[in-house]
């Protein structure tokens, strides 16, 4: 039995094609389709059911050492009112999940991927040391991101908080649309935007609200696959494709969130040594030069047809209208420019590899 | 959902509009909207000779690739040309612009297996 969201069936009175994703029946697209809702995201707005996602309360006075032992970043640099990207990593580098931390005054919000969310519980509460609460909040938990260029305009006349001074990863706790609701300025797609947290009693006239509130500036609702088309032209990994227990974080890009300096934690070791022996793949985008669509596990080969790597999330993008892929290369092959090729079917699809984003805005 | 009674389908979700040994082939509306935006259309060149059921080319949409089957055993005569500009017309037009390749017959009492458009509503319910 699949679970359903507190919008679900304002998804199929607006005519959503509804798909399983991570154990979820979650709207794909409605009637206009993949490519229409990613071009409404990226020149206007789209509303995002997203309240799959888990959100787990860590409370309790060790809360933060806690955390720090347990992710990548450096929760000690969070204040409240600011969220950090961040990961949980096995002994051995695996990932386990990639989430984002809240700081609120007094605990800290955990948000973590729909698939992952009781794997995480368990690995947080195996990991549990000093004072602290662990509390699964993602079923009372309605999460709606709105995102666009226009999320801004459309959202400041429904709540008293001034949007304008909500900085990227920060997020206030406040009224919007007559709900009590953490504002947070993150998102999933390289649009600006923010994503919504509040009760799921409110779901119904949140919603409503929203879109009533939008029909002015076209905010129409989007699904999950032109989120992940958005994503992919950002080349923000997605758990299960791009990362994974058998991806490591330095691999994946994301040095950026692994801070050696603040400690131990989970999978440091194993992330030190290899980083002193030097990454063996890395993570990077290939635009095709052709008509070809790459997809998730197709070979990746130089021009000759040599294998020297698989892509992980493929598809076509809808603003560069051309196929592209994220793909871990050998290091050699990884670098800016170098030409490799993609196997589809019978043949080599010649292409680029270019650093993330895709997009350069 | 839209399944003209003059056309034959196939469980692949292919039709075939019969006229004497010759036939056009694309694919049914309910195909199109399980594939959703439809970005390239590839399919074998002209001349090519096909057995029933082989494939005849491939269909790219955003989320998925898929297979094209032929209906029936035949040589290609002409494949539709436009879709290398505009796939998207198998979207909005699957059964008149979204036609993909026109064929002759290798064996015309193939055609007897092919399903009506009755039998084929009733498959795809």
């Amino acid at each position: 039995m699949l679970k359903k969201t507190p919008f679900h069936h304002l998804h199929l009175a607006a005519g959503a094609k509804m798909v399983e994703f991570g154990g979820w029946d979650m709207p794909v697209q409605y009637k206009n389709g993949i490519v229409y809702e990613h071009h409404l995201v990226r020149t206007k707005a789209g509303i995002f059911d997203v309240s799959h996602m888990g959100e787990i309360e860590v409370k309790g006075k060790d809360a933060e050492s806690f955390l720090n032992r347990i992710s990548t970043n450096d929760v000690t640099k969070l204040v409240p009112g600011k969220a950090q990207y961040t990961a949980m990593c096995y002994e051995d580098g695996g990932i386990v999940d990639d989430m984002i931390i809240y700081k609120l005054p007094h605990y800290f919000m955990v948000v973590v991927n729909a698939s992952n969310k009781d794997k995480d519980f368990d690995w947080m509460k195996k990991h549990l040391a000093g004072d602290v609460q662990l509390r699964d909040e993602s079923d009372e938990t309605a999460l709606l991101a709105v995102q666009g260029p226009l999320a801004e305009q459309i959202l400041q006349p429904l709540t008293p908080e001034n949007l304008a001074e909500i900085p990227y990863y920060g997020f206030v706790t406040g009224k919007l649309a007559g709900t009590d609701m953490y504002i947070s300025r993150t998102g999933y797609t390289g649009e600006p935007g923010f994503e919504l947290y509040f009760y799921t009693d409110h779901a119904e006239s949140v919603w409503n609200t929203l879109l009533e509130a939008g029909k002015p500036f076209g905010l129409e609702p989007v699904g999950l696959g032109c989120r992940d088309t958005l994503r992919t032209e950002m080349g923000y990994a997605l758990y299960g494709n791009d990362i994974g227990r058998d991806r490591n974080p330095l691999e994946a890009g994301l040095g950026w969130i692994t801070k050696f300096d603040k400690g131990e934690f989970n999978g440091r070791s194993a992330l030190a040594a290899l980083k002193e022996s030097g990454l063996k793949k890395r993570l990077m985008g290939i635009v095709l030069d052709e008509k070809a669509i790459p997809r998730g596990h197709y070979e990746v080969t130089t021009l000759e047809g040599t294998p020297i790597g698989e892509v992980t999330s493929g598809t076509f993008s809808p603003t560069l209208e051309k196929g592209i892929a994220m793909a871990y290369l050998e290091t050699p092959y990884a670098k800016e420019g170098n030409r490799v090729g993609i196997r589809i079917r019978n043949s080599v699809q010649p292409g680029t590899v270019v650093r993330f984003p895709f997009l350069k805005k | 959902m839209n399944f003209p009674s003059e056309l034959k389908y196939t469980k692949d979700h292919e039709w075939i509009r019969l006229e004497g040994d010759t036939g056009v082939v694309g694919i049914t509306e309910f195909a199109q909207q399980e594939l959703g935006d439809i970005i390239y259309v590839d399919l074998k060149p002209a001349g090519s000779q096909i057995s029933e059921h082989a494939i005849f080319g491939t269909i790219e949409a955003v989320k998925t690739v898929s297979d094209l089957f032929m209906p029936v055993s035949g040589t290609i005569l002409e494949v539709n040309e436009n879709l290398a500009s505009d796939a998207s017309v198998v979207n909005s037009d699957p059964y008149g612009k979204g036609w993909m390749v026109k064929i002759r017959l290798t064996n015309p009492s193939q055609a007897a297996q092919l399903l009506s458009a009755a039998d084929y509503q009733t498959l795809v319910g």
